[in-house]
């Protein structure tokens, strides 16, 4: 099974990006939405252990997102992701991963 | 008391794709080690090569202090802020990308390669709106000195950044001994050796070695060649976003 990641941002752009490069891993899925209600509808369609919020987000909107994530979805890792994509990416699910003793 | 961590050069990450080789002081990329991962907020410190006529094509980045350093050659950069800019060994390229940024970055020669490093900080404030800077570096004021590059502060020597960090370097003669006070007394300190070697806090540094060290207000260095040139980043060792 794909390890599915949500990715909430603003940046359209970057998001494409974002997508693509989590999609060019093979046993990863991404789907990226910009507004919380569509990302509450992506969490009821399928099982994802990762959400990243991306550019555009602030962090006060950060914690409420996670606070109201983690209510109905504990195990999920909410976590922002640094950078645009290139670089940090790979490492950071990596790292979530790790944390949390997934199969890489 | 000060704690050390000690990064020689060739335990670095290495990837090398042809036309780009690099070292990853950190986890970056395909390399990823754990037990590697930043210094602080210090997240990024990549020691490039990039051949001549090649180079990083457009792509983004957001919410990270993006410094860059030529060390030999020239990079071409150009951003969807509207910037096309040269910038030279002697040089350095600020780039806080905020809400957002594409940019490319090529070799300005087309059969030299050009060394530079890239160095990205977590900024202390999100999704600010997008700045490109670049800054010449006197050498002369680095002579037998420090040199100031990076601050948190746009009145100060060199170039500004979002986050509470300040970078410098000097290069110096043999057997010349200086003290760096670091600047904030929750930062930690990472010495990156350019050039030459140096004796710091006890440990000897070579070329491309690094060390972190924290609890420590002031460090002792001594240069052990002739221009020896050494880069000093003092960063917060936790983020406080503002």
């Amino acid at each position: 099974m794909k390890l599915n990641i949500l990715v909430i941002g603003r940046d359209r752009a970057i998001l494409g990006v974002v997508e693509r490069l989590i999609n060019s891993h093979e046993d990863w899925k991404a789907t990226v939405v910009t507004e919380e209600e569509q990302a509450f509808g992506a969490l009821g369609e399928k099982e994802y252990r990762i959400v990243f919020v991306a550019a555009g987000v602030g962090a006060e909107e950060e914690e409420g997102l996670r606070r109201r994530i983690n209510e109905r979805y504990p195990a999920i890792v909410v976590t922002r992701h640094f950078g645009g994509g290139s670089g940090l990416l790979e490492n950071e699910i990596l790292s979530i991963l790790d944390n949390k003793g997934y199969d890489k | 008391m000060s704690n050390t961590i000690l990064h020689k050069a060739a335990t670095r990450g290495h990837a090398d794709h042809g036309w780009l080789d690099s070292y990853h002081s950190f986890s970056f990329a395909g390399y990823y080690n754990p037990e590697r991962t930043q210094f602080g907020v210090l997240r990024v410190l990549n020691d490039d090569i990039v051949a001549g006529g090649r180079g990083f094509g457009s792509h983004p980045h957001d919410n990270m202090e993006i410094i860059s350093i030529p060390l030999e050659g020239s990079l071409v950069h150009e951003d969807n802020m509207g910037h096309k800019e040269v910038v030279s060994a002697g040089e350095i390229q600020v780039m806080s990308t905020g809400s957002g940024v594409f940019h490319s970055e090529y070799n300005n020669s087309p059969d030299k390669a050009v060394k530079f490093l890239q160095i990205w900080l977590f900024p202390n404030k999100l999704n600010v709106e997008p700045r490109y800077d670049q800054v010449k570096i006197d050498r002369e004021k680095g002579d037998n000195k420090l040199q100031q590059l990076i601050s948190p502060y746009r009145s100060e020597e060199g170039s500004w950044i979002y986050q509470d960090a300040w970078f410098f370097s000097g290069h110096f003669d043999e057997d010349k001994e200086f003290t760096y006070e670091k600047k904030r007394g929750e930062n930690g300190v990472y010495l990156f050796v350019l050039k030459g070697s140096f004796m710091a806090d006890g440990q000897k540094l070579e070329s491309r070695d690094g060390l972190g060290i924290t609890g420590s207000g002031a460090i002792r260095l001594k240069a052990l060649e002739p221009d020896s040139e050494i880069l000093i980043m003092d960063v917060p060792m936790e983020n406080k976003i503002k």
